[in-house]
């Protein structure tokens, strides 16, 4: 059976369609999830996909963890379940504390549409299993607020638990320690700022971001098979 | 009662702050020398009812925990009127 | 009904001629509401006053065109069953008083015109024209209008995926913010038709408030002078938020079957749907004023009527579908409310309570305004600058005149401007900003379309028609380097006062350039949009007419870049060149300080060849990459190849300044495998076209055989001129 993936779909999310697209090419089977839903469907990893959620009014991120769906979210992700936040995904992800830090300005005060290499410093996690240590990947960042923080002794210990699990191999927006990929201490919720979903297609500049979208749905497989 | 609140939003001190870094560095270009520690942060207005101003705050800084304000990143002040 | 004195209508902008055509429509002396409506329905910006009776003679008839000039925008058929809307507009007199919002809301009124056709929009282009960069107040208009389109495109998830900025001295208290959509069909083809007498008008989107109280009409069709930054009250402020949520909700809607048809309110507020829609479906309207949702409580029957608030669309929709539609409103968020009903009296009938305060009929607003046949006289100095010379003596160091050229900021990487645009999303972007023409891969079915926006405002200025047909064939041009068929143009006509007989002669000479050029080349006009008054203290921009053409690419993968592909291809120069070809060129003016002579000759036919010869170079895989000729003529082509790719190249023979730097048109260079160079030389016999070998891909230099630079000192001159002369206003 195929892994079921379920896109909340925010007022003004923008890449709900185009992460989709890129599941449902990896062959997934991909549900489009309202906000104002307060319940998820039976669904094994659920997407937070870009945008401007909520206008990006006030702070990014910062109403939209306040939609009614992400009480289910949070539940979903304290009972094992995978989350995946990509770019104003991630964003609301550390809003609504399932991942540490806060996404500031980028250091430019630009927002920056441009292709990044990407370094994975930890492929034992379920959002990159596919890949090796080392592994370099090109991917697309595209965001103003990219440039996450978090203190001192938080990135100590997330350093420590191999939590900063993507790196730019040239920093773009001042995010610290490089951190482009981060996951929660339990590895089951990961947000990045980069686009996977733009990247699955050659003709289009690179197949790599399937190597993200791809380990976990091998993850959820491989669940259900340990499962059995 | 009615009571005017203005919160003021700030990032935190050690937070690195480029929209005033950016300023600090303009500012001398046009003759103002001597500027220094610019911060640039946000001023929140609103209304709201409430029995007395010490609950009207108490109000208003729990909007702030919850939502006007991150506090992994930014600080905020309470001035009710 | 309360009458009024005619003195408003000055105030307004009608002249005397004007309102009494409207007391002699009206049989009566117009109310203020109806004076107010006129006057926004009726400006130049509204009513193409001065510019119908020449842009009727403009070719809009074509097999894929589904929809030509007069609706929200053209429509083409790229291949069965799929179908896109294309159109372009301006916004250049609000990105001058207040340039992020400005350059934000001209984003937000053509992503509508596209919506109102039920088309979902999927990519913009930009074409910007600055004044020279070593202006503070310049540099202050470059950011705030890149970074208004960036904060509102992106917002709104349309990708930004081309444009042009070019620099130059004339666009300095003018600059021109124009603006193409492209969107696809989703579901059914809208027309904006108030169809139905008993259906219900739908108001949707923000509040009405008093913003942009006749901005589009007051500021796009007078010149400007000293008092202008005092008009800012009339410029409108975005809501990327609400304007996203108009997308999805006009979507759903479309989608579901609930409207008869819309159209989004831009300029003219409320009154140009009410009364277009009603003009064009032969029926009339009742609105009641006080259902309309204002965001200030005392607001004059009148601002109501032609305020242009943001983010508004009027809906019409049966009356069993009226709860559906406010439904799909409220999900969305979105403030929704029946402000009006079709009726059969073919008049737009405007209430305050009980009291009729504006009684016109529809077409009389919509269809009748003024049509002005204005003077037009070829002016004396034309000749002058024609005859006198570009500055063409050889430069004393060749290097040196490359590199300046390829500094200028007409020419330099614009990667500044638009990595902070969105161009990648809905994984359609094939070739993106910085390429000859952006290829995009339609959501549905495999088909991509080649989009690209061109116009030399030099070559117009020294001869409007030639320089019109040049813009028609570089954009044709353009699209066939990436392998796409040329289909149909939109286009921007950006030109000073109209009143002088100047003006209106290089418009009229322009409007004759585009239509032969697309007659010639098979591409139909399916709309555009005219902007004229671009003055400042009586000094007009160039004639600047911005060519938006579309080409067709039936296999996506087919599509070829600018960069090289593989050291050891062969570079081809397909076309020929003059060396006379050097009048307006960016060499004549970088290096000689001059725009004048007279721009390069075309001959059309030759480009026809041209284009047919590199679409079969790219469907047959003969062809490794092909990028134009253009500002800055052969050595920046061949240079811009390397640049994209990171490859050197080595030229086999040494050619003087007047090839190197001539613009001569019908150009391409082009790589291939040498394996098969006999095969793309047969090709080009084929299609008439002259094909010379000019060298090789490979090595770390860019010799030019006459002179050579490395590739790193290239590209750091390319790639840094523009973000290095716009870091200057970081220290103010």
């Amino acid at each position: 059976m195929s892994a079921r993936v379920g896109v909340i779909l925010f007022p003004g999310s923008n890449c709900e369609l185009d992460c989709r697209r890129s599941f449902d090419a990896l062959g997934a089977e991909v549900e489009m999830i309202w906000h104002g839903d307060v319940a998820l469907p039976d669904v094994d990893l659920v997407v937070l996909p870009g945008g401007f959620a909520h206008g990006d009014y006030l702070r990014t991120g910062a109403l939209a963890r306040f939609s009614p769906i992400m009480d289910a979210v949070a539940a979903h992700a304290a009972g094992g379940g995978l989350v995946l936040g990509i770019c104003n995904g991630f964003q609301i992800l550390c809003e609504a504390g399932l991942l540490p830090g806060a996404l500031k300005k980028n250091v430019g005060l630009k927002f920056l549409c441009k292709w990044t290499e990407l370094r994975v410093d930890n492929a034992d996690t379920p959002f990159t299993n596919r890949a090796h240590a080392g592994r370099r990947l090109r991917i697309p960042i595209n965001h103003f607020e990219g440039n996450w923080y978090v203190d001192d002794e938080t990135l100590r210990s997330m350093k420590e638990n191999g939590q900063i699990v993507l790196r730019y191999t040239s920093n773009p927006n001042g995010s610290l320690d490089d951190a482009a990929g981060i996951s929660n201490a339990t590895f089951n919720v990961f947000g990045l700022m980069p686009h996977p979903e733009r990247a699955c297609d050659l003709l289009l500049g690179s197949e790599d971001g399937a190597l993200i979208l791809g380990s976990t749905l091998d993850h959820v497989a491989s669940d259900a098979r340990a499962a059995v | 009662m009615r009571y005017a609140a203005v919160v003021d939003v700030m990032p935190k001190e050690g937070i690195a702050d480029p929209q005033g870094q950016t300023i600090e560095k303009a500012l001398p270009a046009l003759g103002y020398g001597g500027v220094a520690e610019i911060r640039v942060g946000k001023r929140i207005e609103l209304q709201l009812e409430a029995a007395g101003p010490d609950e009207a705050r108490e109000r208003v800084l729990e909007m702030c925990e919850r939502l006007l304000a991150n506090p992994v990143i930014e600080v905020y002040e309470v001035t009710i009127r | 009904m309360t009458r009024t004195d005619p003195a408003p209508y000055r105030a307004l902008g009608l002249t005397e001629e004007e309102f009494e055509a409207i007391e002699h429509r009206l049989g009566r002396e117009p109310t203020h509401t109806e004076l107010a409506m006129f006057s926004v329905m009726w400006s130049e910006h509204c009513s193409y006053k001065s510019s119908r009776v020449h842009l009727r003679n403009l070719p809009t008839d074509g097999p894929e065109i589904l929809v030509g000039p007069g609706e929200g925008a053209g429509v083409i058929e790229v291949a069965p069953g799929i179908a896109v809307a294309w159109k372009i507009e301006s916004h250049n007199h609000p990105s001058f008083v207040e340039p992020f919002n400005g350059a934000a809301t001209g984003i937000g009124g053509i992503v509508r015109d596209i919506l109102s056709m039920g088309a979902r929009p999927i990519a913009l282009l930009d074409p910007l024209r600055f004044g020279p960069l070593d202006d503070a107040r310049t540099r202050y208009i470059v950011e705030e209008v890149v970074h208004g389109i960036s904060a509102y495109g992106n917002s709104i998830g349309v990708p930004t995926v081309g444009g042009e900025a070019v620099f130059e001295e004339c666009y300095a208290e003018n600059p021109l913010v124009n603006v193409a959509c492209l969107g696809v069909i989703e579901d059914r083809l809208m027309h904006g038709r108030a169809e139905g007498p008993g259906n219900a008008g739908v108001l949707f989107g923000s509040s009405t408030g008093r913003d942009g109280i006749g901005g589009a009409s007051v500021l796009a069709s007078a010149e400007f002078d000293e008092t202008s930054l005092e008009k800012r009250p009339s410029v409108q402020v975005g809501d990327p938020f609400s304007e996203k949520l108009l997308i999805e909700a006009s979507l759903e809607l479309v989608r579901r079957g609930l409207v008869v048809g819309f159209q989004d309110l831009g300029a003219g507020g409320i009154s140009c749907p009410a009364s277009e829609m009603t003009s064009k479906a032969g029926t009339g309207m009742k609105v009641w004023l006080d259902r309309i949702h204002l965001r200030e409580a005392d607001m004059e029957p009148f601002e109501v009527m032609i305020s242009e608030s943001q983010e508004r669309m009027l809906a019409v929709v049966e009356p069993d579908d009226v709860e559906a539609v406010l439904d799909v409103c409220a999900k969305w968020g979105l403030e929704a409310r029946v402000v009006s009903e079709v009726t059969k009296s073919g008049r737009l009938e405007v209430l305050k309570g009980d009291e009729l305060i504006a009684d016109v009929p529809a077409e009389a607003l919509a269809e009748e305004g003024p049509v002005y046949e204005r003077r037009f006289e070829r002016p004396s100095w034309i000749d002058e600058l024609q005859v006198a010379t570009s500055g063409d003596d050889p430069p004393e160091d060749l290097a040196g005149a490359f590199l300046s050229v390829l500094r200028s900021p007409n020419v330099s990487s614009k990667r500044w401007i638009w990595e902070q645009y969105d161009h990648m999303l809905f994984l359609g972007t094939v070739q993106g900003p910085g390429a000859d023409a952006a290829v995009i891969r339609l959501p549905k079915g495999d088909v991509a379309v080649a989009l690209t926006t061109d116009g030399n405002g030099r070559y117009c200025y020294l001869d409007p028609y030639e320089g019109a047909r040049l813009a028609v064939a570089e954009a044709a041009r353009n699209v066939a380097c990436t392998g796409a068929r040329p289909v149909a143009i939109t286009n921007c006509l950006n030109f000073g006062n109209p009143e002088k007989s100047d003006v209106m002669w290089q418009f009229v000479e322009a409007v004759r350039g585009i239509g032969d050029a697309c007659s010639a080349l098979g591409t139909p006009v399916t709309g555009g949009n005219v902007s004229f008054y671009n003055e400042t203290k009586g000094r007009a921009i160039y004639p600047t007419p911005i060519i938006g053409m579309l080409g067709i690419l039936e296999r996506p993968s087919a599509s070829v870049g600018l960069g090289f592909r593989s050291e050891g291809d062969v570079i081809m120069t397909a076309g020929a060149t003059s060396p006379d070809d050097l009048g307006g060129s960016e060499y004549a003016k970088v290096v000689n300080g001059v725009v004048a002579g007279k721009p390069p000759g075309l001959d059309l036919d030759a480009e026809r060849a041209l284009i047919g010869f590199l679409q079969e170079g790219a469907a047959s895989g003969l062809l490794h990459s092909a990028h134009d000729p253009s500002l800055g003529g052969l050595v920046i082509a061949i240079a811009e190849s390397g640049l994209a790719s990171d490859l050197g190249f080595e030229l086999e023979a040494s050619f003087d300044h007047r090839i190197l730097f001539s613009e001569s048109p019908s150009r391409a260079v082009v790589t291939c495998a040498p394996e098969r160079e006999v095969e793309l030389e047969g090709l080009a016999e084929r299609h008439g076209v002259p094909l010379a070998r000019t060298g090789l891909v490979g090595g770390d230099r860019f010799d030019f055989g006459s002179f050579s630079v490395a590739k790193t000192e290239a590209t750091d001159v390319f790639e840094n001129a523009l973000p290095e002369r716009l870091a200057a206003s970081m220290s103010l």
